[in-house]
């Protein structure tokens, strides 16, 4: 909601590439790091006369996954379209695409927003084949095409226009992001454009039941750019409304750099898709058996995962949460949960002083310097009180930065001392050293507990068990009195 | 010849826009003349009576054939590009279309 008494209505596309090897209808590589501009074609993907178009199925199982985790119907008989547009992106003139007889329909995004349970339904997911890049060369009159890009499988999800706010829109995105990434199903890499998503946002009063003129609105591949570029334009609709004036169904591209939608001049206006059955193509029958094959293999969702972890782990939501944001952290979560036999240890050290380092450095978990069995040999190290909480930490930011192993800076630093005797001999000695200090306290200064306390750590080096000693020095304070 | 039904035409100076080409009057004319008559011949179909009918995309009932996930290599750029009318050695070029 922007503005007192208007409510927002939004509906997101997000166009997510499969993780194939290959592309979408023929057998070159549908991506490969650093590769130069057109040298990931073939005949097929530069619409040569007489090729014909093969369906990867890795493509379709990859997309039932989806579907079924999403909780979508999968349709038994789906069907390619030809969408036509002029526009030199695609040489043959038209995308391959999913059109009336999509293969996923129905199923729900199932997310929290603002603590609150919410479901967002979606209305398809179809397959498609991506367009390639185009670059304008205005001083020259000209355009640069490079093809690697076209013909590599997208499955397009398109939510039902449930979403109410940009908080909505966010929430549904990054839900999708866990999810396909969970899956497998895609490395969701928003960068390099693999995760796209373009929203339909239009505004009325509320209570009204009537829908207001939608724009689309693009460029707004990132949770940043959706919330932030959703924001402006509702803002925007809202206050062309409240001036008395009209808004023309359009696109408009969200510009960051400036904090403002832009109507959009694009290829959008050169459409006269005449939407055809691709004869090239024949009807995509999926069988049941299929169906079933694929449901069997489906992983733990993210949220299912999130809620075990409150459930039977004892983490709390917030912390449940903060592990389930990527498979791999909630991975390497569970490894080291499981090695140290203590869920809510492995928590705190992962969010408390794991993430904490790695967001300073800009990394992702699965680059982490320190990995889930080294951290697991530190933490049963702590649980064992081999070491205090205060050395783990000074021996965790040197295996961050130099991949110390654990043991070797124990036996480096030596171990923590819980022998009960030595300790209660440091602490003697440290009370016979300050007799004065002994009397103060006696005389009612209860501040000098933490003298003693500081006079064995300083000499133990820091190795003393700080509660122990804490302990032993109020006892034998108090036998001294 | 009877024009077909509104809905039915086409709109060539639309199409001819989209598409890059320039027609004259004359060509104008007669693509609008052609066009026309192939809806007309297609427009037979509502004659008849097809509720009910599902709509014909393949004349032979056929499976699907598959491709596995395996790569296969690409064409050389010399070979992408040996039929281009335009290339700077690393793109594709064509008139600017934005």
């Amino acid at each position: 909601m922007s503005a007192a008494g208007w409510e927002a209505v939004i509906g997101l596309e997000i166009h997510v590439q499969l993780a194939t090897r290959t592309k979408i209808f023929c057998a070159t590589e549908a991506s490969r790091d650093g590769a130069e501009p057109n040298t990931l074609v073939d005949p097929v993907t530069l619409g040569m006369p007489g090729v014909l178009p093969v369906l990867n199925r890795e493509v379709v199982e990859l997309a039932i996954r989806l579907g079924l985790a999403l909780g979508c119907t999968i349709a038994p008989r789906s069907r390619f379209s030809r969408k036509h547009y002029f526009y030199p992106d695609l040489p043959k003139g038209y995308q391959i695409s999913q059109y009336d007889e999509p293969l996923c329909t129905g199923g729900a995004i199932v997310t929290e927003v603002d603590g609150e349970e919410r479901r967002f339904r979606l209305t398809r997911i179809h397959l498609e084949e991506d367009a390639g890049k185009t670059v304008h060369d205005a001083l020259r009159n000209r355009s640069l095409v490079d093809y690697n890009r076209a013909g590599v499988p997208l499955v397009e999800t398109v939510s039902e226009p449930d979403l109410r706010s940009p908080a909505d829109a966010m929430a549904y995105m990054k839900a999708m992001h866990r999810i396909v990434t969970a899956l497998g199903v895609s490395d969701g890499n928003m960068e390099q454009g693999n995760f796209r998503c373009d929203a339909n946002v239009s505004v009325r009063r509320v209570g009204d039941p009537r829908l207001g003129t939608k724009v689309e609105l693009k460029n707004i591949n990132s949770f940043r750019f959706v919330g932030r570029g959703l924001e402006h334009e509702i803002a925007r609709q809202v206050d062309v409304l409240e001036a008395g004036g009209h808004l023309v169904q359009e696109t408009r591209l969200w510009d960051e750099a400036a904090g403002v939608t832009r109507p959009m001049r694009t290829k959008e206006m050169a459409h006269d898709y005449r939407y055809f059955p691709d004869p090239d193509l024949m009807v995509l029958e999926v069988d049941e058996a299929w169906i079933e094959r694929v449901r069997a293999t489906l992983p733990e969702l993210p949220r299912a995962r999130t809620q075990r972890f409150v459930d039977a782990l004892g983490l709390s939501a917030y912390d449940a949460d903060v592990l389930t944001q990527s498979a791999a952290r909630a991975d390497y979560f569970e490894a080291v949960a499981q090695a140290v036999g203590d869920p809510k240890l492995a928590a705190n050290w992962i969010q408390g002083e794991l993430l904490g380092l790695l967001n300073k450095d800009g990394l992702d978990i699965e680059a982490s310097p320190v990995p889930a069995e080294r951290l697991a040999e530190l933490l049963v190290l702590l649980r064992d009180e081999r070491l205090s909480s205060k050395m783990a930490k000074a021996c965790f930011a040197e295996m961050f930065s130099s991949s110390v192993a654990p043991a070797d800076w124990l036996a480096a630093h030596g171990a923590q001392i819980t022998d009960e005797d030595t300790l209660r001999a440091m602490v003697a000695a440290a009370l016979d050293a300050h007799p004065d200090e002994v009397a103060g306290f006696h005389a009612g200064k209860a501040q000098l507990l933490g003298f003693f306390v500081g006079q064995v750590m300083k000499q133990s080096r820091g190795k003393a068990n700080p509660q122990r000693v804490n302990q032993l020095v109020r006892s034998q304070l108090e036998e001294r009195r | 010849m009877d024009a077909a039904p509104s809905e039915l035409r086409i709109d060539i100076r639309q199409v001819a826009t989209l598409a890059r080409l320039s027609l004259d009057a004359a060509e104008t004319r007669e693509l609008e003349g052609a066009l026309d008559r192939i809806l007309e011949y297609v427009a037979q179909l509502d004659e008849l009576d097809l509720d009910g009918v599902e709509p014909t995309s393949h004349p032979v009932p056929l499976r699907a054939a598959w491709r596995e996930d395996v790569a296969a290599p690409p064409l050389s750029r010399d070979e992408a590009f040996a039929n281009a009318p335009d290339h700077d050695g690393t793109a594709f070029v064509v008139p600017r279309v934005v």
